[in-house]
């Protein structure tokens, strides 16, 4: 190889270091129905590893309207880190109805208000998994029939563009919970069992989500 | 004698599309069709389901036409892809974004009161308009 060869090889690692810095962090979308607790399991995972939370928690449905990210969470297991933005994204769904809003005790403009806000949402989310996700956390809630076409669909949708996915089986602390329901429904992804809101298993969370998005 | 005004039944249109009709369709074309039907408060069926890449931007229109005063949005239900097909040489050949066959039925939200499915029935209860 001449001079001019060497230089430009020399050139062409420096470019690389300066610009590529090692790996970028994963974007991992965190989908699932809505109330699954997409929002509570965000938060924790931010919580334990930035201090910061992304976005409030509600029982209402479609809390979450926008999908948010949190950037940089830096997740140590086992003497090893993986660095990820988390992206909290609202509930999907093929349907919003502004008169269930009004179930929970909004006046009928603030429904209305919400169901514009929760359909500009469920699109932002449905783009974002088609273009800007490396990895999926698909979030089911133990308590309820994970059967639904929603669900078929998205791990459809997810399995189609071949993005890494775990499922996380929210909500085990409810007495209802039903943990083999969800194994039995996607035998082909590993499920994870876990509480968000109590912190419950949460250290076998953090061993997948790395192992998984490493 | 007065003349008698033709008259439209009450009641439920179903669309049983066919495969053949739709496969040369693009996606926004099948979707523009499927949500132009559902609107008009028919229930659609097809007998070749969609991509998910399909399935994904069905869901992504269908939220940007919800409208408070006509439409709440779509229920959707269809038989899982078939494992042996899926898992085929033709289908690797082709690409994972073959539909396959998927019986599909679609209709509007505030019509299908209950709809049921398991591996092999999908049962649907519809009100009319």
């Amino acid at each position: 190889m001449g001079l001019l060869g060497s230089l430009k090889d020399s050139i062409s690692r420096v470019t690389a270091s300066l610009f590529e810095n090692g790996a970028e962090p994963k974007r991992i979308g965190i989908y699932g129905p809505p109330n699954a607790g997409k929002t509570t399991l965000a938060n924790r995972i931010a919580r334990d590893w930035t201090g910061d939370a992304i976005g409030p928690e509600s029982k209402i449905p479609h809390e979450t309207r926008r999908a948010r990210r949190k950037e940089n969470v830096e997740i140590k297991r086992n003497g090893k880190s993986v660095e990820i933005d988390i992206v909290d994204t609202p509930g999907v769904t093929t349907k919003v109805d502004y008169t269930e809003f009004l179930e929970h005790d909004l006046d009928k403009d603030e429904a209305v208000r919400r169901s514009r806000e929760a359909t500009e949402g469920v699109a932002e989310a449905m783009h974002w998994l088609r273009e800007d996700v490396d990895g999926v956390i698909y979030v089911l809630d133990s308590a309820e029939d994970p059967f639904t076409q929603v669900n078929t669909m998205l791990i459809g949708i997810i399995e189609s563009r071949d993005l890494p996915v775990l499922i996380f089986a929210n909500k085990i602390d409810l007495d209802e919970a039903q943990i083999n329901r969800i194994e039995n429904a996607f035998p082909q992804h590993e499920t994870v069992p876990l509480s968000a809101l109590e912190g419950d298993n949460m250290d076998e969370v953090y061993d997948k989500i790395a192992e998984y998005f490493a | 004698m007065a003349e008698v005004e033709p008259t439209t039944p009450d009641g439920v249109e179903i669309d049983l599309i066919s495969g053949r009709r739709m496969r040369d369709k693009t996606s926004m074309e099948k979707i523009r069709m499927i949500l132009d039907d559902v609107r008009d408060g028919n229930i659609v069926i097809l007998e070749e389901g969609l991509t998910p890449d399909e399935e994904s931007k069905l869901i992504e229109v269908t939220m940007t036409e919800i409208n408070p005063d006509d439409f709440a949005g779509i229920e959707i239900e269809s038989f899982p892809r078939s494992a042996a097909k899926k898992s085929g040489f033709l289908s690797r050949l082709v690409g994972s974004d073959s539909p396959g066959t998927k019986l599909t039925v679609i209709g509007p939200a505030n019509q299908i009161h209950s709809l049921h499915k398991d591996e092999t029935l999908i049962r649907a209860l519809i009100s009319g308009r």
